[in-house]
């Protein structure tokens, strides 16, 4: 397992794209901070972002996680170049004839996403804590460390959208043409979804239903969006009338569907690299 | 003897079209092995077999006598497959370090076997920058990484120009020389000719020929002669049960030997029936008439 990792961190070591595109990752999710500072005058009241309460306890592990995951975007490029560079290298054949099994490849691939995934949950959950600490209102142990299993969500995403990138990156072996697959897939999401919505299952339940099982519906499902959480946007739907009844927490059926897409993508990636002649 | 790889019945099918048929042979340990054929015969692809690379048919092969599984075996193996292949932006040491670390053999040769190619001054250019020459000449520094048991290069002097072929041969013989077993698939015959001691002939993806060099020309010889008088020479030769066919080519006469019979006797026994040569060269066929001849009948 560790020479598996350590074969695949060489060849990403030397690479200088990775690099710049892993910096410009981790830097941006810094820049979440950054929110805080933003302030502006409105009429005659003064508007802060950071006393809106978003960064309080717990509240913050969620909207923290659902943006940083936004930022996803750019690993995809790093995993999915990872994938198709051995294919326009024609690396991946000479380190089959050196004595990488199949197998061993794969796996080595989906070593880094976990890696990758690992870090950057880490990387969320540090940032997290100290702006929390910097901002929250509630500073009691037992709520700063509640509402937790957003984290876990944020990684279980991560793991599952990498997994779908470096299968896009087996199928395709273009690094372009498997970006732009992940967005014709999402499209295709939505098509379906408006198709059996507003034409097949008018009225009822079964579209959003048949949804929850799309990939990447799936992991969006995971985190929620947390804005009409918030206290002021809660406040002026009151006002206005209208009332939320959301559950935004992360769900079993939800983490269940994702983690068996995170599956399926790994092995059909080994199956195709079995079957296809190099 | 030591058996290095066994092929049984090995067949691949691209579709409808057969590129591997029935292919059985196999490889001992210490002989320099080529396989040849014409474009598109089945050599690359039996060596894609069983290099792990490209999926049988059906058939089997065996690595090492059968007691590792294919892609321990070719930790063991050096292989070189049409092109070289590297990371374009990693350096020559990085990217043998790598290679290293997938046959999990020390670092400790590197530097040895870029001196071995000739390319020790360049070890720290970006693999982006280097020449066809150079990038073939580090694939076989990369081969040789794990002192491999079997060395196989795929037609390792394709693209390179006069200069670079000659290195490379001088490179193989050297290997050779050390007692490495090689397979060598190439469709220049000069190139096996000179290197190799055992040749399996392909065509179509069936194999004609599989053996010895020598073992090869079952015949024994020809001989090219010449004399001031042609038509008695002529009728000398064919009073002869010990000579076969004979051809006129230009100014002069092919006689194929039917029995063993060195050019001293040949000599004697036409001078005593009155017939003086003014040109007497006894030779075998060389590998590529026979190849020509081979791949001609079927």
């Amino acid at each position: 397992m560790l020479r598996l990792l350590k074969i695949e961190l060489f060849k990403l070591k030397h690479s200088r794209s990775v690099k710049v595109i892993s910096s410009i990752y981790f830097i941006l999710i810094t820049f979440i901070a950054l929110i805080a500072s933003i302030e502006f005058n409105f009429g005659n009241i003064h508007f802060r972002v950071a006393d809106q309460g978003i960064f309080n306890f717990p509240f913050i592990w969620h909207f923290n996680t659902y943006m940083a995951a936004i930022l996803k975007l750019f690993l995809a490029i790093v995993i999915v170049s990872l994938m198709s560079n051995e294919y326009s290298y024609r690396t991946l054949k000479q380190n089959l004839i050196d004595g990488l099994s199949k197998k061993e490849f794969v796996l080595s691939k989906f070593l880094t996403v976990l890696l990758f995934a690992s870090i950057s949950t880490i990387f969320i959950f540090i940032v997290t804590l100290i702006l929390g600490l910097s901002f929250s209102d509630y500073n009691e142990i037992g709520i700063i460390f509640s509402d937790l299993e957003y984290i876990a969500a944020y990684f279980i995403k991560l793991v599952a959208f990498f997994s779908f990138c470096l299968f896009l990156g087996v199928l395709v072996k273009r690094s372009a043409f498997a970006l732009g697959f992940l967005i014709v897939w999402q499209v295709i999401e939505w098509l379906l979804y408006g198709l059996m919505k507003w034409q097949f299952f008018r009225d009822t339940e079964i579209a959003d239903k048949v949804a929850l099982f799309f990939p990447l519906n799936a992991m969006a499902n995971l985190i929620k969006e947390p804005f009409s959480r918030l206290g002021v946007i809660q406040t002026a739907a009151n006002q206005l009338g209208e009332n939320f009844t959301k559950d935004y927490a992360v769900g079993w059926l939800n983490i269940l569907i994702v983690i068996v897409w995170t599956f399926l993508f790994v092995y059909w990636s080994y199956a195709i690299l079995k079957k296809r002649d190099l | 003897m030591e058996n290095i790889l066994t092929i049984n019945n090995l067949t691949k099918k691209f579709g409808s079209l057969t590129a591997v048929n029935n292919l059985s042979f196999t490889i001992e340990k210490g002989n320099v092995y080529g396989i040849l054929g014409p474009n598109g015969s089945g050599k690359s692809t039996t060596l894609g077999i069983v290099l792990n690379v490209v999926n049988k048919t059906s058939g089997d092969f065996q690595w090492f006598n059968g007691d590792i599984s294919t892609h321990d075996a070719l930790k063991k193996v050096g292989a070189i497959i049409e092109r070289p292949n590297f990371y374009p932006y990693m350096t020559a040491v990085q990217n043998l370090k790598l290679v290293c670390k997938i046959k999990e053999v020390s670092e400790a040769k590197i530097l040895e076997k870029l001196e071995l190619v000739g390319l020790s001054d360049r070890k720290d250019s970006k693999f982006s920058t280097f020449s066809l020459g150079m990038k073939q000449r580090l694939a076989i520094a990369s081969a040789l990484l794990n002192d491999p048991e079997i060395l196989i290069l795929d037609e390792p002097t394709n693209g390179l120009d006069p200069q670079g072929i000659h290195q490379i041969r001088e490179i193989i013989k050297k290997i050779a020389s050390l007692g490495t077993t090689i397979l060598l698939a190439s469709h220049l015959l000069d190139e096996v000719e000179k290197v190799c001691t055992h040749v399996v002939i392909l065509r179509k993806g069936v194999s004609l020929y599989s053996g010895s060099v020598d073992a090869m020309n079952a015949s024994h010889g020809f001989l090219t002669l010449q004399s001031n008088n042609m038509e008695l020479l002529e009728q000398a030769l064919k009073g002869n049960s010990a000579f076969g066919t004979v051809k006129r080519e230009g100014e002069y006469l092919i006689v194929y030997l039917n029995q063993p019979m060195d050019a001293t006797e040949v000599n004697k026994l036409l001078f005593e029936k009155g017939v003086t040569l003014s040109h007497l060269v006894k030779r075998k066929e060389s590998l590529e008439e026979q190849f020509l001849e081979l791949t001609k009948q079927n």
